[in-house]
């Protein structure tokens, strides 16, 4: 998704000025000129000043495109069914992962977002359940036992080995 | 002195090491001959199995992994004409084209000999500079290292964009980043807005994984262009005229291994703009430069030793002042903390055995490199068949469990997944993503030498020029600032028209 500069130029800039209020908050150390809020602040003010520059930028640029162009170009997968989907899930189910990993376990949520995402990227469907569950009990396997690492185990935690 | 050199043998010859080693070669083997898989992305998933090593195996495992993979990219490169990572990218075209002439064997040997030859002479420049750097580096006070600092975060905006103004603006974005928290002079939580999971910061490595790995998964997902077929034409002795090849062109190995190594060492610039600078600069000094894209050796040899020896390169400024000299570092100086081998000079002077022993890791690693990478060329046909309709979604689900290892919080996960997404709609509108990582590993040191050298000045700026060393700093830096801006208006004014 190509987006013109001015629109990012716009973005950075409302991130710079509330930066800068926010900064104005910081306590200042008695006795001391050089407060927690110096360094943010002239950061953003750096911020501030690229992004006036990016603004002009894609206005210069929009302007000599004539009216045709456009403030955000999408590109060519946007019109295909399986690469929305395929862009749609990987982030879909991250999100999901994060939200049901302690209730649901890792076993049960590992098998859901790998079998989600092959079924997506087109493996044969009658792989997917079998690859799923294996990888993750692979993955649980070197992470839980081999590296401790205290993966969730969820409603199949009376199963716990 | 002998002492610890016997003592950095002993930490890597141990059979611990040498088989993290081999592992970590196969990894690094298998990461870099897949295309969309990154060396940069092996040494983030490397991260959370390095947690629990010791120090020298867990570098021992990322110099390995890393060196392997940069010399396999190579190989799709060659056989599909897709680079396996972005560091074979310069050179893919050329390779490719002979492999249709039928010297796949010539462009994969030159690709793995000179390789390593670049490693190693990195390696060399590593050892002689790095100690001597050191000391020097011993006498730095703030004001020193708050130059170094901005002058290679500077480096960084110019070196890896043709596009300064972006470049700057990703490398505003990683300095904000890095404010998030209390690990700042007057311990004041910034920028935490009540949540306990900020105060620590913006976890470093999460963000990594998903700028550099869930990043590559999303442009895989939306990745529309036609699969790739693989050359099927058999692989003869890939060694064969590699010496006529070195007696030919003496010059050509030598300029990429320096120029690759420099530009290593240059903070942000990594192996893959090694290559295209020496690939670039390989056809302008070339007696042949018609024959460049056509399927033509020279080339090859020289940007594909100085992606290598970039690698080894990258580690001057990282070991010396904890500045890394590129992504794969920046990763490493995290590493390097973790293992309470805190970056910088002292670390040459109480520890040297450490030194030693990477030392003797980069030149194994090396060394090793062309038995492991002949293999992998004889299979690289099966490695390159792997689906990655399934490779990709495991890799996700790696890291996903990486991101949560390293402090056991699903929080670290959406640091991970909010990284990722940032930075392909970043990379997708031109705004690099190298810079933004330095600002985020660098930004504390910088605050911190700049807060402290501001309380010592009482806030008068000239004192930043005081010192001998911070005022030849200081100038460099404003005159990379400067300079082209200041050249662009003189040549205005001498009425010479501007390059479009």
């Amino acid at each position: 998704m190509k987006i013109n500069d001015a629109v990012w130029g716009a973005l950075f800039l409302l991130l710079a000025v509330a930066i800068l209020i926010h900064v104005q908050g910081f306590p200042t150390i008695p006795g001391q000129k050089f407060g927690p809020a110096l360094f943010p602040g002239v950061i953003a003010a750096g911020l501030g000043a690229c992004a006036l520059v990016l603004l002009a930028r894609g206005f210069a640029k929009r302007g000599s495109r004539g009216n045709g162009a456009r403030w955000i170009a999408v590109d060519d997968w946007i019109h295909s069914r399986r690469h929305v989907v395929g862009f749609a899930t990987v982030l879909g189910i991250n999100v999901l992962y994060v939200a049901v990993v302690d209730r649901l376990g890792f076993i049960i949520t590992g098998t859901i977002y790998l079998g989600a995402l092959f079924a997506v990227f087109g493996v044969r469907v009658r792989s997917i359940v079998p690859l799923a569950v294996v990888i993750t009990l692979g993955i649980h396997y070197a992470f839980y036992k081999l590296l401790k690492v205290p993966l969730p185990w969820g409603i199949l935690e009376r199963l716990a080995w | 002195m002998s002492a610890a050199w016997a003592q950095a043998f002993a930490l890597v010859f141990d059979p611990y090491n040498i088989f993290v080693m081999l592992v970590a070669s196969l990894f690094g083997l298998f990461v870099g001959a897949v295309p969309g898989l990154t060396a940069t992305m092996a040494t983030a998933l490397l991260v959370p199995v390095t947690f629990f090593m010791a120090p020298i195996p867990a570098i021992a495992a990322i110099v390995t992994a890393t060196a392997m993979a940069i010399f396999s990219g190579d190989i799709p490169g060659c056989l599909m004409r897709m680079p396996g990572t972005p560091a074979s990218a310069a050179y893919t075209d050329e390779a490719y084209a002979m492999t249709k002439k039928g010297q796949a064997d010539t462009a994969l040997g030159a690709g793995l000999v000179f390789s390593a030859l670049g490693g190693l002479f990195g390696t060399a420049v590593l050892m002689l500079s790095a100690p001597a750097l050191a000391e020097f580096a011993l006498k730095f006070s703030s004001f020193e290292y708050f130059w170094l600092v901005l002058l290679g975060l500077t480096c960084a905006v110019f070196i890896t964009s043709d596009r300064p103004l972006k470049g700057f603006v990703t490398l505003l974005l990683g300095l904000l980043v890095a404010c998030v928290g209390l690990g700042n002079p007057a311990g004041f939580p910034r920028f935490t807005f009540g949540s306990t999971e900020l105060l620590g910061g913006i976890g470093m490595i999460p963000m990594m994984i998903g700028m550099f790995a869930i990043s590559e998964i999303i442009r895989y997902a939306v990745d529309t262009s036609p699969q790739l077929a693989i050359v099927d034409k058999p692989i003869g002795n890939v060694f064969k005229g590699m010496w006529r090849l070195a007696k030919k062109y003496p010059i050509q190995i030598l300029r990429g291994n320096a120029v690759g190594t420099l530009i290593g060492a240059l903070p942000g610039a990594g192996a893959d703009i090694a290559a295209w600078i020496t690939y670039a600069i390989s056809k302008r000094f070339s007696k042949e430069p018609e024959k460049f894209g056509t399927g033509h050796v020279e080339g090859i040899i020289e940007s594909g030793s100085a992606n290598n020896s970039a690698l080894a390169g990258a580690w001057i400024p990282a070991l010396v002042f904890g500045i890394p000299g590129d992504s794969i570092t920046a990763i490493v100086i995290g590493v390097l903390y973790m293992k309470n081998m805190n970056p910088g000079p002292t670390l040459f002077t109480t520890n040297p055995q450490n030194i030693y022993a990477v030392y003797l890791l980069f030149i194994i690693a090396n060394l090793i490199m062309v038995p492991l990478g002949w293999w992998c060329i004889k299979i690289s046909k099966q490695i390159l068949k792997v689906p990655r309709s399934i490779l990709m979604p495991v890799i996700m689900l790696f890291c996903v469990v990486s991101s949560f290892a390293i402090n056991n919080t699903a929080f670290d996960v959406s640091v991970m997944l909010t990284a990722g997404i940032a930075a392909f709609f970043l990379e997708a509108n031109g705004f690099p993503v190298a810079p933004a990582i330095l600002g985020v590993v660098l930004g504390g040191m910088l605050e911190e030498n700049f807060v402290t050298s501001m309380i010592k000045s009482d806030g008068r700026l000239m004192a930043f020029f005081d010192r001998p060393i911070a005022a030849t700093l200081g100038l460099l830096t404003l005159a990379v600032w400067f300079l082209p801006l200041l050249l662009r208006r003189l040549r205005r004014l001498a009425g010479i028209a501007e390059q479009a």
